[in-house]
């Protein structure tokens, strides 16, 4: 077994810069193709005392997937040679579908799901959605369930290519 | 072997968050009753997601309520460690889910309830409670929603749904009025502007209630009887049943983890 250990000429900055490209790059469990960083969830990584410290924010109070990611995170960093790495939980400012990348956008869709559509507002929860099909791209959708397979989706259908598909929830 | 209920140091404070915790634990355990059980697939999803969410505020809840109170406690020992008189739910939320009908009528009863009275604890000046307040408004909006569209399909149906609706709307009735009682501990809270007056949502909540029911062609009752205790830990037989369920592997194998 080989233990990576950052020379101690990196300085605080170089040392934070290297511990969030690696916290970066862990994936969400429940959609694998976005990144924490994609999605917004990863929040600030800081150096104190020496030691890394990484916050995440949920995107749904009860996401089951948080437990997940901050041991990944953890165990990232401790493989990239950074020793006991903290992740703590921030919950303001609140998480919303705003923060996701474009570049997260774009791998959702290719994924074959709907990036969220509108900037998120109280008007995006309760107006009329429009929601374009991830598949054939046709705007002709209507709404299965307002919850899908994972807290931050809902379920819909093409009506052109007939296909259902999920459309990740503006939040 | 049985293990010992935990004491509680219910200061205001430590008091108030356990109230909004036990609300958001025991409905969220009430939905995940539903889990393989609902009318339809998209149902079973719907109230899971729905029951995570609640499960979800609890944990946070909880989690601040352990940190005021800073005594041994935490967000486990709060849900499984603590006797059915020391709930501070609100009777609504353990009220059994008999059919689909009653199950929304009582989560439409507490959602519009819940929605407004998150978007005002958005304000207060409890950094963590407003912060908690931010993520929940946007998951309540949702419920709202959601029961609001199935009260008014299951009104607006047929004579079984709109019998059945009707019925759970009178039975249910009686429990809404708990949501808008407030007691000294609380009244402190308000003035400090950590809480938000509940009577103060009472005319947006009726007038949320009033158009949906309206919309479902269900008669408001009219009953201004309305039932309390809850909050003080005086419940009705249901939440010891639910308890015994949801409670019974940390209180037969005390400390017991994956």
């Amino acid at each position: 077994m080989v233990i990576v250990t950052h020379s101690p000429s990196l300085s605080d900055r170089e040392r934070r810069q290297r511990a969030w490209d690696v916290a970066a790059g862990v994936v969400d469990p429940e959609i694998p193709v976005l990144t924490i960083a994609d999605l917004g969830v990863l929040r600030e990584v800081a150096i104190r005392d020496g030691g890394v410290e990484v916050a995440i924010t949920p995107t749904y109070s009860g996401c089951p997937a948080m437990n997940m990611i901050a041991l990944e995170i953890e165990l990232a960093l401790e493989r990239e040679g950074f020793g006991k790495p903290k992740v703590r939980t921030v919950l303001s400012p609140a998480w919303t579908t705003d923060w996701m990348s474009e570049e997260g956008r774009r791998k959702l869709r290719e994924y074959g799901i709907t990036p969220p559509e509108a900037a998120s507002s109280r008007r995006a929860l309760f107006g009329v959605e429009q929601v374009t099909c991830p598949q054939c791209g046709s705007g002709d959708t209507e709404v299965l369930s307002e919850f899908g397979s994972t807290s931050c989706k809902a379920l819909w259908r093409c009506k052109s290519c007939r296909e259902p598909f999920d459309y990740f929830k503006c939040h | 072997m049985a293990v010992a209920s935990i004491t509680v140091s219910e200061t205001p404070l430590v008091l108030y968050a356990l109230r909004r915790a036990d609300d958001a634990l025991i409905l969220g355990h009430r939905l995940s009753e539903w889990c393989g059980h609902a009318p339809m697939l998209e149902e079973d999803m719907a109230l899971a997601n729905m029951a995570l969410d609640l499960l979800g505020q609890a944990r946070e809840l909880y989690s601040y309520a352990a940190k005021v109170e800073a005594k041994d406690n935490d967000e486990d020992r709060f849900a499984y460690l603590r006797d059915v008189r020391q709930y501070r739910n609100l009777l609504l939320v353990e009220q059994p889910n008999g059919d689909f009908a009653r199950t929304i009528v009582r989560q439409f009863f507490y959602a519009a309830f819940a929605d407004p009275y998150w978007r005002a604890m958005m304000s207060s000046t409890d950094a963590t409670m407003a912060a908690i307040a931010a993520k929940s408004e946007k998951e309540s909006a949702y419920h709202l929603r959601h029961s609001s569209e199935w009260l008014i399909r299951l009104g607006d149906g047929t004579d079984e749904s709109q019998r059945r609706a009707q019925g759970a709307v009178d039975d249910l009735w009686s429990f809404t009025g708990e949501m808008f009682w407030v007691d000294g501990a609380e009244r402190a809270l308000i003035e400090a502007g950590v809480a938000v007056d509940p009577s103060s949502l009472r005319p947006r909540w009726l007038r949320t209630i009033s158009d949906v029911m309206a919309q479902a062609t269900l008669a408001m009752p009219k009953s201004e009887w309305m039932q309390h205790g809850g909050r003080s830990g005086r419940h009705s037989e249901h939440l010891g049943h639910l308890l015994s369920e949801l409670q019974s592997l940390q209180r037969t194998f005390p400390g017991v983890t994956w």
